[in-house]
């Protein structure tokens, strides 16, 4: 049966943990818009193809409002990070999204990003160090691509790093659909909200240099900037989205760059393709994880389909990266790809905010891999990595190396 | 070549300042990109047009 006569379960199941499963290509050529069921039973319509998601993506019509009624939910348990209640408290569109989109931005441009380049590196070299008087084989997941992004948010947010674990905890109700049942979840989710509002309410007394602190000296929203709700609220989302989104790709990157040992020479031979390599990972990510839900508030049309008012939509960013029609060689990964117009971090308004902030990292790790460890090599065939199921942001379950 | 930036649809992220910093910066107070030099020279074309292609906002437009 082809693909366009069933109704896909979706996540489509891949054995392979850098590889993608087969139906993308199909759905791309022949079902673009397809009917997909999700892990709780209801359907949703999946876009595979880059222009489509692109542009669904950029368009305010579909939003972000997950918690509709009508709207599906991605697991029995709700919908993890995207349907929670949580996110409604930050606006989700329209001036007020953008009021709050420049007051968080700030501290996420290129120029602070590249001034955190020294400490980070600095980080990195502790980690790997470490895991080198581990002896090999090490695992590169644990050793170094979790602590890294975690460390990294923490010093930006003010937040102690060595309450790590609980956020792991707390992030991990979030981000994975299926793993955990609703009254765990909720009990997780009302720990880290009293958590977040006990720290805020130390920063307000006794504020440090840190984003938390800096918002609220900005003032409440008479004075342009964020309530209390908001800023913990912020603060928590922050802290998700830079945890594991970074971490799992650390893990990734660093395997599918190892998996053809030749794309590790080339890099040892010219350092200079980092920047590429790094979006060239990025694009080719097989296991980016569940893709992006929107909720249709109006009928509209998708290339050529109507899709009626309260219509869930799931984009695949990872299979639209793949898509030929905007890629040459789309399948091929070639470290000097220029320009890179990938769509993981999204596309529009509501794209990616710490985008600049994982690519440094991303970057960062890199850089420090290929001078301290040219000898790197995955300690597994590539074909035995695994998976983590259920996640809403794909990662595998160790990165075994040696060096 | 003339660079011009739509503010209002810069979603600040950056990806200019990391390709064409010669080009590009962003304001600190809100990290909408600014362009520094609106007529770039030849050797910053190619840079220029990486990251037009690639703003994920498509808020840069090239004249």
């Amino acid at each position: 049966m082809s693909v366009n006569e069933q109704v896909l379960r979706y996540p489509i199941p891949s054995d392979a943990a850098l590889d993608p499963p087969a139906e993308w290509a199909e759905l791309r050529k022949e079902c673009p818009v397809a009917h997909v069921k999700l892990p709780s039973g209801d359907t949703a319509t999946l876009l595979t193809r880059y222009d489509d998601v692109k542009q669904v993506l950029a368009d305010p019509r579909f939003t972000r409002q997950l918690t509709a009624p009508d709207a599906a939910r991605l697991s029995a348990e709700g919908g993890g990070v995207f349907s929670n209640e949580m996110a409604t408290i930050i606006p989700d569109g329209g001036e007020e999204h953008q009021h709050w989109r420049r007051l968080v931005g700030r501290w996420f441009t290129a120029k602070r990003m590249s001034a955190l380049r020294p400490s980070m590196t600095e980080i990195a070299e502790g980690l790997i160090d470490e895991m080198v008087a581990g002896g090999a084989p090490g695992d590169l997941r644990a050793s170094l691509g979790f602590p890294l992004p975690v460390y990294v948010i923490c010093d930006m947010l003010g937040v102690p790093a060595e309450d790590r674990d609980r956020f792991s905890y707390w992030s991990d109700t979030l981000l994975n659909l299926t793993r955990y049942g609703k009254e765990e979840i909720d009990a997780a989710q009302a720990e880290f909200f009293q958590y977040m509002s006990g720290l805020v309410a130390g920063k307000r007394a006794a504020p440090g240099d840190d984003l938390l602190s800096e918002l609220i000296a900005v003032g409440g929203p008479e004075e342009g900037g964020l309530s209390d709700l908001q800023i913990v609220v912020t603060g928590m989302g922050l802290l998700v989205a830079g945890h594991e989104t970074t971490a799992n790709m650390i893990g990734k990157m660093v395997s599918m760059l190892l998996a053809d040992r030749g794309r590790w020479e080339s890099l040892l031979a010219d350092p200079k393709l980092i920047r590429t390599a790094v979006e060239e990972t990025l694009r080719l990510d097989a296991n980016a994880g569940f893709g992006l839900p929107r909720y249709l508030g109006e009928e509209t049309e998708v290339s050529g389909t109507v899709l009626p008012r309260g219509t869930t939509v799931v984009c695949s960013m990872a299979a639209a990266n793949r898509d030929e029609s905007a890629f040459e060689a789309a399948g091929e990964m070639d470290l000097t790809r220029s320009p890179n117009p990938h769509l993981a971090f999204g596309a529009g308004a509501h794209s990616c905010l710490g985008q600049a902030l994982a690519r440094t990292e991303l970057q960062v790790v890199l850089e420090v891999l290929l001078r301290k460890l040219p000898t790197l090599e995955l300690a597994v065939p590539a074909g035995e990595l695994e998976r983590v199921e259920g996640l809403a942001v794909g990662g595998l379950r160790t990165v075994p190396v040696r060096w | 070549m003339k660079v011009i930036v739509d503010e209002d649809k810069c979603c600040g992220a950056g990806q200019c300042v990391l390709i064409a910093p010669e080009v590009f910066d962003q304001r600190d107070d809100d990290g909408i990109a600014v362009v520094l030099q609106a007529e770039p020279g030849a050797d910053q074309h190619d840079a220029v047009r990486e990251a037009a292609a690639v703003c994920p906002g498509a808020a840069i437009e090239l004249g």
